[in-house]
């Protein structure tokens, strides 16, 4: 990890690459630093707090964040006294530990690289944009920025909402959406992507901390087209946010408040007073794009993003440089998460041969024996996180009375128990109070668990010899107007951990061999792409389809938004797909059974049909789920009844055909056809997109024809923004309905007859088109038997859930399990792509390791006291216990790999015979007891 | 992420310690090849660090 350091040069090609970086000096020694911030503390000097969006003073000598990686502190060079005076110095005096260094100078390194991935991140709107929104001139009109510092609990008002100028609290607030983005006066055509969901993330926050603040959102479309998005803008309507459809000419200040001047739809100007205006800005491209592409050589697009295809859409114009996240064009996270993954699959394909060669091994010490009658000696550490819990929970109190309770040797407070510093603080203890078990009251072990669990490991304990208490989610947040209370009960959660703790043993760690082979579910673009990649990185997959023959959805379609041919893509594809040595590709095929767990599946796959019909065992490690989705059909808007009514799939075949005929003069889309609300309850994403490729095509063909879209809200985000903007400039006419006030098609004779309201003109209207197109949305291909087949969750839209919405996108819950494409949720074609690379790439994890370990909380059968009943078999949800002949008697057994430490088994055994490791009836019991026992410490 | 040793084998360079670098960085590593993370502020973690929660499940965002 190199902090603080520029990009100067890049050299040499792909596999043998030198990059020139420049290390700036922190003026402070990294490893002598340990981030108590005494420094900060003398140091004289203001300085803006970068971090807090200037919205705090820090001084030079600070570090950002108590979580910082590194979690060292560094003197800004811009406003420290000594580096711009020589004078002052206070803060080498006052560090104990004598890190201040102010004769380090910038240091030249090279590295040896074989590959590049650039992920820069996004660029800022400039402020002079802002200023017709009296940004910068009036204090109450901020950014959105500036606005989640304001309303998060560690920012510099801890979380209160408020107006600069005065301090009062905002009665009304106003959001402006689109401020820097789909403008083309600031040279920013596309669409930023992010800024509807954050703005209705900050609304919902806002109203968390003040119901009564009124809120609205002035927008031009509603661009919630992510996965379960929508849910979230109903849910803000549902608690009053109010959402206007209008364009903000200008914010200027009016007595004490704001006054927001807009134009509605009809045409109307309005005005409206305003106590705080936040401006939803968008995401440019990075500030020194044009330097990495000169450094690089990589090619930008207009907007300067890094440019890259859609068949490849990491893919930079430099051969070993490939690009992640938002300098690919304005993104969220899940899809910057998503982009990352399959970058190191690409990178990984890349240096295949080099795999291995450069790594060290991350070692542990040698780990101290625990016996099972070695006396307790628990160390107790109660975090503030931040304010988070101590603002509700007096810290101090609970850290005392668990420190007066039997066995707890050690206790303490820390700040942040998860920062950096406090790891070391944690494991000095350890080994200065040869603590025993550690015990942890801080905020939920979902998230946090396995870093402290790291910590143990690091000090020379078996990880299981912890407890975690959670008295963030179950103390202070949930109690948050009752802090006495919410005291007493993270008491008791603490006595009852230390009472478990008292009994709690070490766990061995197991691991197990992986067969290097995946099998992929479905042969359409993600299913290949994901196969390809694999075989790229030296894996043999098993690429399964169901239909006769692979390719999938891209074989209806004829070409992209952005004017790619699909079909010789296709071909490549295909052809890749057969030729390689490394893919067994089976068609008419369908999963009939799958065994075992992560690294050791079973599948037996039957293929052909009637007498042909054939079944065959594959092993393999791992499994990746590209099941794909069709297009929806809905019974509405006389579709399948009228030969002139078609959906847009259909007229993409019709204008790639040659029919003279193939480009109507007048056409209607209706958009949302039977989706948001309707049949699906969900946008489908591509639909817009779909919508405006056919009409760019028409127009192409037929330059007069007149074409009318009706949608609800044009969801044609990034970079296709500019096909959107194309087509208004070509005549092609957009009238939003509301749902309430759908269109209806009627059959009058031959012909069609749509009628609508014109939310433009504000009157009924009604036409006579050549045809009408339905934007139909997507549905997936039956996820119910994979489903249950392989015990994998779907949403409520059918379609597969994900392990982390944000953060492990591609992963499903159970382990070695991978999804991508359609059958996680509608997407592009390029989306597509990019998530079965990365598939691959989480896929290629346990290939590449040979091993997976085994959590080491797993049930276990106590032989001796099992009966042979065979009722945890039937019960075990995972088909994790099998049953064994032990001595010619029936006995049940754990397939550990295949555990998932749920303990329906040890719940149901009628003679106790099973535990579950970390949760021993022992352990439980005391803890039970400990909750009654409020006196007995 | 050990010492610096600028001669290996099997080494990438990304540019940009934001949760896309950091989660390239992850996965390239897990993967078996040695990362360089490059980034020009003084901590990695990018904007992602400077949210409070997240959409549309309002988790915690560090």
């Amino acid at each position: 990890m190199l902090t603080n350091a520029d990009f100067l040069a890049l050299e040499g090609t792909a596999g043998n690459f030198t990059a020139t970086i420049n290390l700036r000096p922190r003026y402070i020694d990294a490893d002598a630093c340990t981030a108590c911030g005494l420094c900060t503390q003398y140091c004289p000097k203001h300085h803006v707090d970068p971090y807090n969006e200037g919205l705090a003073i820090t001084r030079p000598i600070h570090i950002d964040y108590a979580q910082a990686v590194p979690a060292t502190y560094y003197i800004d060079p811009s406003s420290c006294l000594f580096l711009q005076h020589e004078t002052c110095q206070i803060c080498v005096p006052v560090c104990q530990s004598h890190a201040i260094n102010f004769k380090q100078q910038p240091e030249e390194r090279k590295l040896h690289v074989g590959a590049v991935i650039l992920s820069p991140g996004f660029g800022k709107i400039d402020p002079k944009t802002l200023a017709k929104f009296s940004y910068g001139k009036h204090p109450d009109v901020v950014t959105a920025f500036e606005f989640e510092r304001m309303t998060t609990a560690s920012g510099p008002f801890q979380g209160e909402v408020k107006c600069f100028s005065d301090g009062r609290h905002p009665k009304r607030m106003a959001f402006i959406q689109c401020v820097g983005s789909r403008d083309i006066g600031c040279n920013n055509g596309y669409c930023s992507s992010v800024c509807c969901m954050y703005a209705i993330k900050e609304a919902l926050v806002t109203k968390e901390h003040d119901p009564e603040v009124d809120i609205t959102i002035y927008y031009m479309d509603i661009r919630t087209q992510g996965k379960d998005f929508d849910a979230a803008r109903e849910r803000a309507e549902a608690i009053g946010i109010k959402f206007v459809r209008a364009k903000v000419a200008d914010v200027t200040p009016w007595e004490n408040r704001l006054q927001l001047t807009y134009a509605t739809l009809d045409g109307q100007h309005k005005f409206e007073p305003f106590d705080l205006v936040v401006l939803s800005v968008g995401l440019e491209s990075p500030k020194d794009a044009q330097k990495i592409a000169d450094i690089t050589k990589i090619g930008l697009n207009k907007y300067d993003f890094c440019a890259t295809n859609g068949f490849n859409p990491l893919q930079t114009s430099q051969e070993g440089i490939v690009v992640a996240g938002a300098f690919q064009g304005p993104k969220d996270i899940p899809e910057s998460v998503t982009q990352s993954s399959a970058a190191a699959s690409l990178t990984a394909a890349t240096l295949k041969k080099v795999r291995g060669k450069g790594v060290e091994l991350k070692t542990y010490p040698e780990e101290q024996k625990v016996a099972e009658d070695d006396e307790a000696r628990i160390g107790v550490f109660v975090c503030h996180c931040g304010i988070n819990i101590s603002s509700v929970v007096d810290v101090a109190a609970v850290a005392n009375y668990a420190g007066d309770m039997k066995n707890v040797t050690y206790y303490t407070e820390n700040l942040y128990s998860c920062s950096q510093d406090a790891q070391e603080v944690i494991k000095k203890k350890i080994k200065e109070h040869k603590l025993n078990r550690v015990v942890i009251a801080a905020c939920s072990p979902r998230t946090h668990e396995p870093l402290f669990q790291e910590t143990l490991r690091d000090a020379g304990l078996n990880r299981n010899l912890f407890e975690m208490v959670n008295i963030r989610d179950q103390c202070s947040w949930v109690h948050a107007g009752e802090p006495e209370l919410a005291t007493v009960k993270s008491k008791d959660l603490v006595r009852m951990a230390v009472s478990k703790a008292r009994h709690i043993q070490a766990l061995p760690e197991q691991t197990v061999p992986v067969t290097p082979k995946a099998l992929v579910v479905g042969a359409g673009v993600a299913g290949m792409t994901a196969a390809l990649n694999l075989a790229e990185q030296g894996f043999a997959s098993v690429l399964i389809e169901k239909g006769e023959s692979i390719g999938g959805n891209l074989k209806n379609l004829h070409h992209t938004l952005a004017g790619d041919e699909v079909q010789s893509h296709l071909k490549t594809l295909v052809d890749k797909v057969k030729q390689s040595k490394n893919i067994d590709v089976i068609c008419n095929a369908e999963l009939v059974q799958t065994a075992g767990f992560i690294g050791n599946f079973a599948s037996v796959i039957a293929s052909g049909s009637g007498k042909d019909k054939t079944e065959q065992t594959v092993d393999h490690g791992v499994i990746i789920v590209a099941t794909g989705g069709r297009e929806h059909r809905p019974d509405k808007y006389l579709l399948g009844k009228s030969k002139k009514v078609v959906t847009q799939q259909e007229l993409e075949k019709q204008l790639a055909g040659k029919a003279k005929t193939r480009a109507p003069g007048s056409i209607v889309m209706i958009q949302c056809a039977g989706s948001r609300g309707d049949d699906l309850n969900y946008c489908s994403k591509v639909c817009c997109n779909h919508a405006l490729k056919n009409i760019l095509k028409v127009k192409e063909i037929n330059p007069d024809s007149q074409i009318i879209v009706l949608y609800r809200d044009m969801r044609t985000y990034g970079f296709a923004e500019d096909a959107y903007t194309e087509a208004r400039k070509m005549g092609v006419v957009f009238i939003p309905y509301e749902v309430d006030r759908k269109p209806e098609v009627t059959q009058k004779g031959a012909k069609v007859q749509v009628r609508f309201f014109d939310s433009i003109m504000q009157e009924e209207v009604t036409m006579s088109p050549d045809l009408v197109a339905l934007s139909v949305g997507i549905v997936p291909d039956d996820t119910d038997t994979l489903s249950k087949l392989l015990k994998l969750p779907v949403t409520a839209n059918k379609f597969f859930l994900e392990a982390h919405v944000k953060l492990r996108p591609v992963e499903l819950s159970v382990s070695g399990v991978y999804v991508c494409g359609l059958a996680h949720g509608p997407k592009p074609v390029d989306e597509t792509i990019v998530q079965a690379q990365a598939a691959a790439a989480k896929a290629a994890i346990p290939l590449v390791k040979g091993y997976v370990k085994v959590d080491p909380i797993v049930s276990s059968v106590q032989q001796d006291k099992c009966i042979g009943c065979g009722l945890c078999v039937s019960l075990c949800p995972y088909g994790a216990i099998v049953m064994q002949k032990v001595d010619g008697k029936r006995k049940a057994e754990t397939v550990s790999a295949s555990c998932k430490a749920c303990g329906i088994c040890a719940a149901h055994c009628p003679t106790f015979a099973i535990s579950m490791g970390g949760f021993t009836n022992e352990q439980l019991i005391s803890q039970i007891e400990a909750f009654g026992a409020t006196g007995d410490r | 992420m050990g010492k610096a040793m600028n001669n290996r084998e099997g080494a990438v360079m990304i540019l940009g310690g934001g949760i896309a670098g950091i989660q390239a960085a992850l996965d390239l590593t897990e993967l078996g090849f040695y990362v360089y993370l490059v980034e020009k502020s003084p901590a990695v973690g990018g904007v992602m660090a400077q949210l409070d929660k997240t959409f549309p499940t309002n988790d915690c965002s560090l």
